[in-house]
């Protein structure tokens, strides 16, 4: 199975050698890939429909019990159907779509990552396992988006669907993290059995809320939906894929996995039905005023998904059994939709619905599978469409509260998901071709074959619903349900209260077909509410952020050398300041004080002086001799305290130092004084407070006692050891011995770069 | 004579801030050279100080008798200095370059900025 998972990897690894002929005539080979991965599934359906549950598990992280472990029970099987069912048909619709594009090879690799994280995402059995698939599919999803990436707005849309979704699996991990230490597992399946330990704990409503963050961003529920419309800048093959049939539903997974595990709480029932319903509405409303084909089609996608949140949240098995035949459904048609969209904008260069009619003209079978996707989307008997919208109505009406208002709520989105499929897939065929519109002709059978079999597998399960029904559908109710069976889809029930609430809902939505015609008055009308939207609010709070983190960046990073020194000396006078002001007292033996040669004054005040006359003359040379002399009081210095080591080597590169700065002096310009006045007052009054600090911190240590164990090794050792009796010089070439050796690696770094620079002629161009 | 020592560091890391605050290159560079030689005094001081009994065995003898400097402050010590000696003769190099190219040797001439560039 790992194999299979990992079959979309494989193909984006290969791509790197095999791009050119992926870019020729041979794309539609990689259908293969998807097409191994169906059949490999579908030889399960045997199996589950057994209510068998089939468990694969490779190690992996194991002392962090990450392991990859897979789970292929109804609920994944039906998802994984879909994603390599779907993705066959999408592989296949762009090597016709995207023929001869310069990229086409990369489109191809990531979606091949994109299918295998997505499939992974579906079968792990381990939280953090599905986690990193979770994140792979947003980031795969990322670089579709923005597969365009010459034009600002696609690029500009596929930041912010990174942005939403990325932040959101970061939700779904601090939710498994907290979930791994309720249960000590992160294994799903273990956790079935603990719900009532997580329930009762006190980090049950944390969880929840970051499971339900996680899984709203992720399937754009309200108010996080607003990257899903931007995402459609992808191309149509990937709005198909990604936006409508599989990444967007991963949210519905999620939930819909955890609710044996979480659910049957007020908390998370009422959330459901609550963000279900308005994310339904709201986006059903929005889809009335949109003028682009995607567009309406993102806008129903939405819809649909918050139906499913809602199903979702009624948590009935009536319900769970309606919301996975309903994502069957929604991913037939929606993805039949898409495709058909695609096929028009292609053929036709628009996909602006009011520019688009007659396009039956040439376009006869596309408009029978427009037509047919419709019926299904509207839920038209004898579809499948049907069948789910007669489940979602038994549902509602069933609930035990407000049964005739989430009824009415649902009838309400009915009805303008009934008109968004047929704008789609019925207006732009009818009436007469306008002038503007080039002349049509049937494309190629890789861009209509994959819309034709979707519709046409739509009308066939309407027909026979327990095909899907007794292999797919009850198995994975069974999984999510608490012991309750027995549900057989039919696409006939008699003349019941759901069959004429369905009437009904087809009425209206014949009636606001007729009556609305979508116009670009509508969408302007609209956007002079944007500003409320929920993604001008986002957009605003991360403006706001962006200017505040400059400001704040300016504050420590403003490129000036001596603002930033002045930041780290102010930042260590304020820690280690701190730290000895706890303790102020000094034990200071002011008796050595009498002890004190003249020698040992002398060169004290003359180093002071010295120091002073550095840092104030006028004069650069008098400035550099100064300095030299402070060097020469340090050799007499360690001369005096046993250091002559020290005093010769300082002593020697004193000499160098001076006359090096003596030689390059004369090219310099004159040494003027740039800082304003206030500012050396400033940096005195700083660098005297450091210095004194320095002072306080010495004479504290000094007065602790000193732990000289590894200076009596040496000095025990130099001789024993290493038969040298300069125990400095020992420590120097042989105990440290490789250190010395990369500090002379330095110095000859340092003279190759000294080298270099006295010897570098400039180019012409860059001495400007 | 500790506490003599002690403020002398004191005032050498004060003038070494202070310098490498200002904007010229050349005081910039006499700064880190002040600054080092405060960094060199304080680490002396730290293995504490001892006249004239310096860490070299007498020639007949294997071990110490008497008491010794602290070998390892100068040790560190006189890796300090070459190192900054190497550092010190790459940057004065560099300021020659960069003023022979720029004709500048203030630091707030050769400050770019990403957005500038």
């Amino acid at each position: 199975m790992l194999f299979i998972v990992c079959l979309g990897f494989l193909l984006s690894i290969a791509i790197l050698f095999i791009h050119k002929f992926i870019k020729g005539n041979w794309a539609w080979l990689s259908t293969l890939i998807p097409l191994t991965s169906f059949l490999y599934f579908l030889s399960f359906i045997g199996d589950i429909a057994q209510n068998d549950v089939i468990k694969v598990s490779y190690s992996w992280i194991s002392s962090y019990s990450v392991d990859l472990s897979f789970m292929l029970d109804g609920l994944s099987l039906l998802f994984v159907l879909m994603i390599s069912g779907i993705g066959t048909l999408v592989f296949w619709y762009t090597s016709s779509y995207l023929k001869g594009h310069e990229y086409l090879d990369r489109f191809y690799a990531y979606l091949g990552i994109f299918m295998a994280a997505m499939l992974g995402l579906v079968l792990s059995d381990n939280l953090i396992t599905m986690f990193i698939f979770w994140e792979l599919t947003s980031i795969s999803s990322f670089f579709l988006i923005g597969f365009n990436n010459e034009s600002k707005s696609s690029r500009k849309s596929a930041l912010l669907a990174l942005g939403i979704t990325g932040v959101g699996g970061l939700f779904l991990l601090a939710a498994a993290v907290i979930l791994g230490q309720v249960t000590s597992t992160y294994t799903i399946s273990e956790m079935l059995s603990m719900s009532n330990e997580i329930a009762m704990s006190s980090s049950y409503t944390f969880i929840v809320v970051m499971i339900f963050l996680a899984a709203f961003t992720k399937s754009a529920q309200f108010p996080f939906h607003f990257w899903l419309p931007g995402a459609m800048k992808a191309p149509t093959p990937v709005s198909t894929y990604l936006h409508s049939a599989t990444m967007v539903k991963a949210g519905i997974y999620l939930i819909l996995r955890f609710s044996p595990i979480l659910g049957e709480t007020s908390l998370w029932n009422t959330t459901l039905i609550t963000i279900g319903a308005i994310t339904m509405l709201y986006s059903a409303i929005q889809m009335l005023f949109r003028t682009d084909l995607k567009a309406i089609l993102a806008y129903s996608t939405i819809c649909a998904l918050g139906i499913l949140t809602f199903l979702t949240g009624l948590g009935t098995y009536e319900a769970l059994v309606a919301a996975m035949v309903f994502i069957v459904v929604h991913a037939l048609y929606k993805a039949s939709l898409f495709l058909i969209t695609g096929i028009i904008d292609h053929e036709t260069g628009t996909r602006d619905i009011t520019k688009l009619s007659g396009l039956k003209q040439g376009l006869m079978p596309i408009a029978v599978a427009g037509f047919v996707a419709a019926l299904i989307s509207g839920g038209v008997i004898p579809t499948l469409g049907f069948v789910g919208k007669d489940l979602i109505y038994e549902s509602t009406l069933h609930f035990k509260n407000n049964a005739w208002l989430l009824t009415g709520i649902a009838i309400a989105t009915n009805v303008l998901l009934f008109y968004g499929g047929f704008l789609v897939g019925v207006k732009p065929f009818l009436g007469k071709k306008p002038e503007a519109l080039p002349h049509l002709h049937m494309p190629s059978i890789r861009l209509w074959l994959p819309p034709m079999l979707m519709v046409l597998l739509g009308l066939v399960l309407g027909f026979m619903p327990y095909l899907l029904g007794d292999s797919l559908i009850m198995p994975g109710a069974e999984v999510l349900s608490r012991g309750e069976s027995g549900l057989h889809l039919k696409l006939w029930h008699g003349f019941n209260t759901m069959f004429w609430l369905s009437t009904l809902t087809i009425a209206f939505g014949v009636i606001v077909y007729l009556v609305l015609k979508p116009s670009d008055k509508l969408l302007r009308f609209s956007e002079k509410f944007e500003f409320i939207s929920p993604k001008s609010i986002t957009q605003y709070l991360v403006s706001l952020f962006k200017i505040m983190s400059k400001y704040w960046t300016m504050l420590f990073q403003n490129g000036y050398l001596r603002h930033y020194v002045a930041t780290y000396v102010t930042f260590i006078i304020v820690l280690v300041g701190y730290l000895l002001l706890k303790d102020p007292v000094l034990k200071i033996d002011y008796n050595t004080l009498a002890d004190l040669t003249v020698y040992e004054i002398v060169i004290i005040i003359i180093m002071f002086l010295s120091t002073l006359f550095t840092v104030f003359t006028p004069s650069r040379l008098a400035a550099v001799a100064a300095m030299g002399i402070i060097g020469f009081a340090f050799c007499l210095l360690y001369l005096f305290y046993s250091a002559p080591d020290l005093a010769m080597t300082q002593f020697s590169v004193d000499t160098l130092t001076v006359i090096l700065f003596v030689l390059v002096l004369y090219r310099l310009p004159k040494y003027l004084k740039f800082s304003k006045n206030y500012l050396r007052v400033e940096h005195g009054i700083l660098s005297t407070i450091f210095g004194g600090m320095i002072t306080f911190l010495i004479l504290k240590v000094i007065s602790e006692p000193k732990n000289s164990e590894i200076s009596n090794f040496y000095a025990e050792n130099s001789y024993v050891l290493a038969k040298g009796k300069n125990v400095v010089n020992v420590i120097l070439v042989d105990f440290r011995g490789s250190d010395t050796l990369i500090e002379i690696t330095v110095l000859i770094v340092a003279a190759i770069g000294v080298f270099g620079l006295l010897k570098l002629r400039l180019k012409a161009r860059d001495k400007k | 004579m500790e506490i003599l020592l002690a403020i002398m560091t004191g005032v050498l890391y004060a003038a070494g801030t202070y310098m490498i605050l200002r904007r010229s290159i050349v005081k910039l560079i006499i700064g880190i050279i002040l600054f080092g030689n405060g960094v060199n005094l304080l680490i002396f001081l730290l293995g504490r100080i001892t006249k004239g009994n310096p860490p070299i065995i007498s020639p007949e003898l294997k071990h110490f008798t008497d008491i010794y400097a602290d070998p390892i402050p100068q040790a560190l010590i006189l890796t300090s200095i070459v190192i900054s000696f190497g550092l010190q003769a790459f940057a004065i190099i560099l300021v020659k370059r960069a003023y022979k190219v720029l004709k500048t040797d203030d630091l707030d001439m050769l400050n770019t900025l990403d957005e500038d560039s």
